[in-house]
């Protein structure tokens, strides 16, 4: 057994969190009435959040990672995107691995399940090898970043028990701030805080609380752009890991929608196929 | 009629070539400045305790708008000791086109291409498609490119693989002043059972499916065999003192496989097996066999709150023809532990044990991964023979644990 060829990367958990860009960004009309309690205000919040990412279809895009050091020293890597949708299913995403240079052409194909874990297969170029992985990863961390595969898989409404604490100023927008604790017990968090803008719902901050309940990371979006009318996306993202001092930014960049992607872009014989 | 129509399509789609308005247009590869030491004292006279050498693995990727592509990748090793390892091939050289028909899919590449199955790691019995490039690696690490045409089809049935082979690779051995290598030389030429030699048409197929945590393959064979059996030459002048050469002999065979993979959260289950009939076994007798390999792997995830992932992996081989195999690894157990710190640099360390169960033989690996900056990575690597029986196939390489260390890089 050798490191590069019989292992590969334990790459697992990523795809989610392209669905959970699309929930975070989702549009909204701003009717969030009178609600009984702070549950059931933050659990409807978050429901409408998610609502409106129904329908996308599919989508490509490509994100450059940005990984900083205490000392300010700079590591990058480049990954490219495609996600479908599934109807009454879970989605399924392909992401290709183009820089550093050492892991390029590899790439991980999942199909997301509804409940339980996704199914994930990942492709080795060298050999031409195709590994059905396990993906159990939660608080690993993604490629080196400050972004672990758990931050990375979708946020489903039903994984979170939600709770709505206040309006307040957020830059020039006013942000509805929702609290959401794992209903996971292995999750790496005791707790998030989320600041959603009130007219679209989209997310421009997360507070991640560790299990000892410190403030452990932040992430910051910016950039956000309309798709198709009415998919939001952001541009960048920011994560700041206040107990090492690292920080990590993604860079989004090329969103196409409706691309003509369909099952086929997503099987096994088209992994073997991938550049 | 879906197979006709799928072939009716290959041939519309062969028959108007693609134009030549490259849409992507890609050129990459690996350039490897590597050394070996081997501390003990050869074996055999004429072996070196020390190979420098230059790999250089460039690759060219055209893909029309119709999205028929053509790939390249050609391999060059330059090494210090061994001439014989010095050597360069044509690891992929094909054209590859795709479509639909109605649910179903089709995919044909024609040319020189790499087909990997399997699901083991430290040797893969179905694996059959390609030769070895053996004078690479000793645990067959590299393969030959592979002359082909290869159909594949694929729906929510699963997708079935049809490989015509035409042409026959002889797998790769060192020379006089290479280590890892039998006392006795092997020549370059080979011997075949077949009339028609390295140009005996072969066949492989393979069906292939995912049944929730279930990955499994179903997968024939028919031709050359890949793994040689090695006839004494008639000495030139009986009366000298030295073994003759070994010429290598590649049998008709037909080999059946099955590979399968469970995957229950960080568990998964590894079975591959065969039946091959028509190869001969080490005594030169015709016997058919059976062998097969089980294996498990279990992965710890962030250990004690670390961002290490630390995997164990243990697998069973076994082959009927028991001392009489002709793999070096019919009778093994392997288990291994593999370490992927999840840093910036991608650090991986990976440790193997290889045991035989019928021979006093064991062997120790360890291996390390790197990244560097400016996209140079180093690898480190070194084989421990720690015992070798004299009945041990690789009795020859006894002496011949070694230390290596590559600098990659890749543009």
């Amino acid at each position: 057994m050798t490191c590069e060829h019989r292992f590969g990367l334990p790459l697992p958990g990523i795809a989610g969190w392209i669905f959970a860009l699309a929930l975070w960004g989702s549009a909204l009309p701003p009717a969030l009435a009178q609600e009984s309690s702070p549950q059931s205000k933050g659990l409807r919040i978050a429901r409408e959040a998610a609502a409106r990412n129904d329908g996308f279809g599919n989508f490509t895009a490509s994100m450059t990672m940005v990984l900083r050091n205490r000392q300010g020293q700079q590591s990058i890597r480049r990954i490219r995107f495609k996600v479908l949708e599934v109807e009454g299913g879970g989605d399924k995403s392909l992401i290709v691995f183009d820089r550093p240079r050492d892991v390029q052409g590899t790439a991980l194909l999942t199909h997301g399940r509804l409940a339980g874990q996704d199914d994930q297969w990942l492709y080795l170029p060298a050999l031409k090898r195709i590994k059905r992985i396990s993906s159990s990863t939660r608080s690993s961390s993604f490629m080196g970043s400050e972004f672990s595969y758990e931050d990375m898989s979708s946020p489903e409404v039903g994984k979170y028990t939600h709770r709505y604490l206040r309006d307040e100023a957020c830059g020039e927008r006013v942000c509805t701030v929702t609290e959401q604790v794992p209903v996971d017990s292995k999750s790496s968090y005791s707790r998030q805080r989320v600041w959603r803008d009130t007219d679209e719902l989209r997310v421009w901050m997360v507070h991640y609380y560790d299990r000892k309940d410190s403030h452990l990371k932040t992430l910051k979006l910016a950039g956000y752009e309309r798709h198709l009318g009415q998919y939001w996306r952001a541009a960048e993202m920011t994560m700041e890991n206040h107990l090492t001092g690292k920080s990590t930014v993604l860079e989004w960049a090329d969103f196409q929608f409706r691309t003509g992607l369909s099952e086929s872009d997503f099987s096994q014989t088209a992994l073997r196929r991938v550049r | 009629m879906r197979l006709g129509g799928a072939v009716a399509a290959l041939v519309l789609a062969l028959a108007q070539p693609p134009a030549v308005r490259a849409e992507a247009y890609d050129f990459f590869g690996l350039i490897s400045l590597q050394s070996r030491w081997y501390p003990q004292t050869a074996a055999f006279p004429g072996q070196r305790s020390h190979a420098s050498g230059l790999v250089a693995e460039p690759s060219l990727h055209i893909e029309s708008e119709g999205g028929v592509r053509f790939s390249l990748t050609s391999f060059v090793r330059y090494d210090s000791a061994d001439s014989r390892r010095a050597h360069a091939d044509m690891r992929e050289a094909y054209l590859l086109v795709h479509g639909a028909l109605g649910g179903n899919f089709w995919e044909f590449r024609l040319g020189v291409d790499q087909v990997f199955w399997g699901v083991a790691e430290l040797h893969n019995l179905v694996d059959i498609v390609n030769q070895f490039d053996l004078v690479e690696h000793p645990r067959e690490e590299a393969k030959l490119g592979q002359p082909m045409a290869h159909l594949t089809l694929s729906g929510n049935w699963g997708a079935a693989d049809l490989l015509a082979l035409p042409y026959h690779r002889k797998r790769t051995f060192s020379g006089p002043g290479g280590r890892l290598r039998s006392g006795r030389p092997i020549v370059e030429d080979a011997l075949y059972e077949s009339a028609a030699g390295e140009r005996h048409l072969d066949f492989a197929a393979r069906y292939a499916n995912t049944i929730g945590p279930l990955d499994f393959g179903l997968s024939a064979f028919a031709g050359t065999n890949r793994e040689p059996f090695f006839v004494p030459a008639t000495p030139e002048n009986p009366a000298a003192d030295e073994a003759p050469p070994l010429i290598p002999h590649y049998e008709q065979i037909r080999q059946f496989g099955l590979d399968a993979q469970l995957t229950l959260g960080p568990w998964l289950g590894k079975l591959e097996a065969i039946r091959r009939n028509g190869a001969r076994n080490r005594a030169g007798r015709e016997r058919n066999y059976r062998a097969v390999v089980l294996g498990g792997e279990y992965t710890f995830h962030s250990v004690l709150g670390s961002t290490v992932d630390v995997a164990l992996l243990a697998e069973w081989h076994d082959d009927s023809r028991g001392r009489q195999a002709t793999n070096a690894w019919a009778n093994d157990v392997f288990a291994a532990l593999h370490m992927a710190f999840n840093d910036v640099q991608s650090t991986e360390i990976a440790l193997g044990l290889l045991g035989d169960l019928r021979h006093d033989s064991r062997a120790l690996s360890v291996e390390l991964k790197r990244r560097l900056p400016g996209d140079w990575s180093l690898r480190v690597e070194a084989i421990a023979h720690l015992s070798v029986d004299p009945r041990d196939l690789h009795y020859d390489t006894r002496r011949d644990s070694f230390l290596a260390a590559h600098f990659n890089y890749n543009f």
